[in-house]
């Protein structure tokens, strides 16, 4: 606008142009460019829709001059003109309802069989574009709707009977254009279902190519001498067709009529001719790939396995064999694992004819093995011509060509065969079976789960053909886990190569059909595999010879193959009853597999008795004696004795135990739970030996323990020797108890009970060992050890030296100690108490134990006054008992004291009735008493009241614990010299 | 044209197929295989919610250009299949449905045969009769 050059050059241009201002646009270089562009979009989409609006104003124009009875096809013109205007102008609606009344008014022409494909071209065009719009639209179910009613319209009409292979290619065609638009409406977010994608659309298509080409087979085989007609009647002058659909002989004529029947001919006799070259199959293979593509997408794999078979068929046709090979090869194990044996001999055929063609020799056998198998569904007929041709491959001969092959394909593959022949050396093939059904049935089986090392190892092979005629084989060797055995199991066989075909049952090598054959086989185990697991790895059956092919059919383990497991499946569950056979057959479903069995130890000839004393005391060096016997004919070698804890048992218990050879010491923590292999010797046969365990047991409970005993032995098994480890186990379980029961007591002078004691003042510590153990105890020694805190008050002797006791009897001790006044109030360790014990055991080894027990804690209190008396232990009526009482300060304080002595009646005193004084600390006061008894018998003393002022506390109770309050007063007696009676 | 097949569990192999014409007996065989594709998917559609009240007759599993497949299966997972002709269209929902019934009727009377292993090819000519007569009635 600023720019005034610019406006007027602009405006200059206009004029030039013959333009007005508004049609000049500018686009300047900036930032704003998209603004600018779109309007320039708008003005030209506005421009572009009164075009298409103004075309569809003249065409409508035009129709309104038509007559129904002589326009009939401008009429579908003219709708078709209009649609196609309307999509343009982006009026999709109105598109598709011009389009429908178009697809409806071509169905209204009279249809002849001249312009039938001109129909049907022009109906095919209307209909791609009414589904699409549909699509474009998102509704799906009426683009199908759509496609349904036109198919189901034009199905029919097939035109000229000679071209009618032109009618499946359209059908082709339109079904391939309808599942292209499917798919790709799909890509723009349509949703598919399994029962309504794509897939079925290219899969139809497929159908009617495979029509298609099955027409032109039979309309296009005209002889090679018959050339293509000149001039060719399929050229135009301008080289294109004024019309689709229409033939280029005779474009423009309208009339039914044929007005040149000569020119006719010759028109479809190229056609025809054309036809002929085009490549069917390559079509077919590419409408059925696109389909397996969908299908694989809409889950379903079985439709996607039909697909691919007829690819393969279709690769086939088009002696494309490797291709086709590879294909049927992938779904045939589909079909296997489902057991569609229908299905799966169909595939094998064809697969056969594939390999055969290519001389393919590997796969010629395998898949000859599978249709003769059980699970092949042909006619014996059959079976017997592939037997044959399998038996010729096997002797180095061409087999005979596989029925309805094309005949220059067999001349092609009898040159490959002749070739392949020729050349041949030693070809050996490893077939691996357990992924097909072959016509030999394989089952290994070993006659016991397990099978001692001294005896030999047997075990069955059990072999079945299927096939219509007898067939030999060459060898049968089985082959295991450890392959050292593999030597003992061929069987072999050579023979004539005339003889594979000698109907004769008797030689050993020969599988009659339906019959069951056996194989027995036998070796000895080695001593290294006691314990393991000897498993049959795969089992070969070799066919044929060295000098023609050679073939080794191999089972994986035991033998079975991809049907079998469901076999013994159906077998297991059949309540039939199976008719009875001679003595030396089998029926095969009875038999099952056994690929495996065990080597175990020999059976051991020696007696292993424990003799010992249950229970077991804690602590104690418990004695067991093994006594082990040989009952072996010859001389038992290298004789070890394993004893101990048998593992695996709480963790603890290992530590809690030990176990020696020597009983004469007392072991420690250091000695081990178990002993291994103790070398005892040779044992001569009858010999016994006794050999003694000690054990001790730290803890009370149960323990499980084991005596193992292992030599080793000459035997001779089938003529061999051979040196067997034998072994005999013996576990015993033990319980351990404790020998005794301790119980300790504190008990006052006065054999009181004490929960305290006061310090410096002396009590009682009381024992008391109660046997728990059913056997007699001897205690040889007792101890005390007293903590640094304690002193005792006289000599620490044991009073139970030597004491027996027997079950339940108990021994009980006494001891005299003083504490000195501690500060610690919580309690004082007395220190412990150690018992010396044995079993009264008959056995003089037997080692003393020494036991500890830790004595309980006490609590030590402090008293400000102790009072002790001095008193005889008994008194006498009428004679003076003389008492003294000790009052001593205990503390760091001078002590009022305040004593008093309430009479009693049993006594008359004299003394100080009632007394204040004091006593210095640490020094001590003597009260001096004179008691008369007066009366006989247990006695109350007159009891001593001590009150101190400073202690209120100090109470007469605590004085009661210490100074007695009874006594104990004889009788008066009477005297020879008594003065009394005397005086009397 | 009339398909009538029991497909067992789990391995879907053929107990029981016959099919009127017997020409084309392959393409039948193939047909009723693929089926089993759509039988499976209504199948775990299902889903075990609803066991005791589930519809068996599962209807048209799809249609081809020249028959139809209908489907049926019991409550064991024993599937029934059964391929018509396209042009047929005197055979209503509910005569399909009945006949599957039959169909079913007869498997039972089958598996109650003692003698019968469940999985074993059917070979029974009660089974046979009722089959020729529901494929005469159809074609």
């Amino acid at each position: 606008g600023e720019d005034v050059i610019a406006s007027e050059r602009a405006a200059a241009l206009c004029n030039a142009c013959d333009l007005s201002g508004k049609s000049l646009f500018v686009l300047p270089h900036t930032d704003h460019l998209v603004g600018y562009i779109i309007r320039l979009e708008n003005a030209f989409y506005e421009h572009a829709q009164t075009y298409y609006y103004t075309e569809i104003r003249r065409v409508k124009s035009h129709k309104e001059f038509l007559n129904k009875t002589t326009h009939q096809l401008l009429f579908v013109r003219h709708q078709f003109k209009i649609a196609f205007f309307s999509e343009l102008k982006q009026d999709t609606q109105n598109a598709l309802k011009n389009y429908r009344t178009a697809y409806n008014l071509v169905h209204e022409l009279r249809a002849h069989e001249t312009n039938m494909l001109e129909i049907k071209t022009m109906a095919g065009f209307i209909n791609y574009k009414i589904c699409r719009l549909c699509f474009q639209h998102n509704t799906p179910l009426d683009a199908i709707a759509q496609f349904r009613k036109h198919i189901d319209l034009c199905k029919k009409k097939i035109g000229s009977a000679e071209l009618a292979f032109e009618h499946a290619a359209w059908m082709t065609k339109q079904f391939q254009a309808f599942g292209d638009l499917f798919d790709e409406a799909i890509k723009l977010g349509l949703t598919a279902i399994q029962t309504q994608n794509p897939g079925f659309y290219y899969q139809q298509a497929a159908y009617y190519a495979q029509e298609r080409k099955q027409l032109a087979s039979v309309l296009c085989n005209h002889d090679s001498s018959v050339i293509y007609p000149n001039p060719d009647p399929l050229e135009t002058q301008t080289g294109v067709l004024d019309f689709y659909g229409q033939r280029p002989w005779r474009q423009g004529i309208l009339s039914f009529d044929l007005s040149d029947p000569e020119k006719e001919k010759m028109g479809i006799l190229s056609l025809q001719l054309k036809e002929k070259n085009v490549l069917h199959s390559e079509l077919i293979i590419t409408l059925l790939s696109n389909a397996v593509a969908q299908f694989k997408k809409y889950k379903c794999p079985r439709m996607k396995s039909h697909l691919m078979v007829q690819m393969g068929e279709e690769y086939y046709y088009a002696t494309d064999y490797a291709k086709a090979l590879k294909l049927l090869d992938y779904v045939m194990c589909e079909y296997r694992s489902e057991g569609w044996w229908t299905l799966l001999t169909s595939i094998l055929t064809t697969a056969l004819k594939c390999s055969y063609l290519m001389a393919q020799l590997k796969d010629y056998i395998t898949y000859s093995l599978e249709l003769l198998g059980r699970a092949s569904t042909l006619k014996e007929d059959q079976k017997s011509r592939i037997e044959k041709n399998l038996i010729k491959v096997l002797m180095n001969e061409s087999p005979d060509p596989e029925p309805d092959c094309d005949t220059a394909a067999v001349k092609a593959s009898q040159k490959l065969w002749a070739d392949r022949i020729s050349l041949a050396g030693s070809n050996v093939f490893t077939i691996e079976l357990q992924d097909f059904i072959p016509f030999v049935q394989c089952k290994a089986k070993f006659l016991a789960p397990s099978f001692h090392v001294d005896v030999p190892v047997q075990f069955d092979v059990y072999l079945r053909a299927d096939c219509p005629h007898p067939i030999r084989f060459s060898k049968l060797c089985i082959n295991f886990n450890n392959q050292d055995y593999n030597q003992y199991c061929v069987v072999e066989e050579a023979y004539q190569k005339s003889d594979i075909l000698e109907q004769s049952s008797q030689g050993t090598m020969c599988l009659v059909p339906g019959k069951t054959r056996k194989f027995t086989f036998k070796f000895v185990a080695k001593t290294e595999d006691v314990g393991k697991k000897i498993e049959i790895t795969s089992v070969d059956l070799i066919l044929g010879s060295e000098s023609g092919q050679c073939v080794i059919l191999n089972w994986r383990g035991g033998g079975g193959d991809a049907a079998s497991s469901q076999e013994a499946l159906q077998a297991a569950r059949s309540f039939r009853r199976r008719p009875k056979l001679p003595d030396n057959e089998v029926h095969w479903d009875s038999l099952a597999i056994q690929a495996s069995t065990m080597i175990i130890s020999r059976v051991p000839n020696i007696s292993v008795q424990l003799r010992h004393e249950p229970p077991a005391l804690t602590n104690e060096m418990y004695c067991l004696i093994v006594i082990v016997q040989s009952h072996e004919d010859t001389v038992a070698k290298d004789v070890k004795l394993t004893a101990g804890l048998k593992p695996g048992q709480d963790a603890n218990l290992t530590q809690k135990t030990q176990v020696t050879l020597l009983g004469t010491d007392a072991c420690d923590e250091s000695f081990p739970a178990l002993l291994p292999d103790i070398p005892v010797g040779d044992l001569q046969p009858g010999e016994k030996l006794e050999k003694p365990i000690y054990i001790r047991c730290g803890t009370v409970g149960a323990r499980m323990f084991l005596v193992y005993v292992s030599y080793l032995i000459n035997t001779v098994v089938e003529g061999k020797e051979i040196l067997c480890k034998c072994h005999r186990d013996e576990t015993v379980t033990i319980e351990t108890v404790f020998p005794f029961d301790v119980a300790v007591k504190f008990v006052s002078t006065k054999l009181e009970h004490l929960d305290r004691v006061f310090a410096d003042i002396p009590f009682l510590l009381m024992t008391d060992i109660l046997s728990a153990s059913p056997w007699p105890l001897t205690i040889v020694t007792s101890q005390l050890q007293l903590s640094a805190s304690m002193t005792p008050v006289d000599q620490l002797e044991s009073y139970v030296e030597n004491v027996v006791l027997q079950t339940g009897e108990s021994a009980s001790e006494c001891f005299c100690l003083r504490c000195p006044p501690v500060t610690n109030a919580s309690g004082v360790a007395t220190g412990c108490y150690i018992i010396s014990w044995k079993r009264s055991s008959p056995v003089e080894s037997v080692p003393v134990v020494s036991t500890v027990i830790t004595l309980p804690h006490v609590i030590v209190e402090s008293i400000p006054l102790h009072v002790n008396a001095d008193l005889p232990s008994f008194g006498r009526v009428r004679e003076s008992l003389p008492v003294r009482y000790h009052l001593q300060n205990k503390t760091n304080l001078v002590q009022d004291v305040e004593v008093s002595v309430e009479p009693s009646d049993a006594f008359m005193f004299s003394g100080l009735k009632q007394i204040r004084l004091r006593i210095l600390p640490g020094t001590q006061q003597e009260m001096l008493y004179n008691f008369y008894p007066l009366m006989a018998g247990y006695q109350q003393l007159p009891s001593l009241h001590v009150n101190l002022l400073r202690f209120p506390n100090f109470t007469n109770q605590l004085l009661r614990q210490f100074i007695p309050t009874h006594i104990f007063v004889k009788p008066q007696g009477r005297q020879a010299d008594d003065n009394s009676i005397a005086a009397a | 044209a009339l398909v009538g097949v029991i497909s067992f569990p789990p391995q879907n192999y053929p107990l029981y197929i016959r099919s009127i014409p017997t020409e084309n007996e392959l393409k039948f065989h193939y047909t009723v295989h693929t089926s089993l594709d759509v039988v499976d998917e209504k199948i775990s559609a299902m889903g075990k919610a609803l066991v005791d009240q589930r519809e068996l007759y599962l209807g048209l599993l799809y249609p081809t250009e020249d028959y139809k497949v209908y489907g049926y299966v019991t409550n064991s997972k024993v599937k029934f299949v059964m391929v018509v002709d396209s042009s047929n269209t005197a055979l209503r929902d509910n005569e399909i449905r009945s006949m599957f019934r039959k169909l079913h009727n007869s498997y039972t009377d089958i598996m109650c045969n003692p003698f019968y292993n469940p999985g074993d090819r059917i070979h029974s000519r009660a089974f046979d009769t009722m089959v020729n007569s529901m494929m005469m009635q159809v074609c």
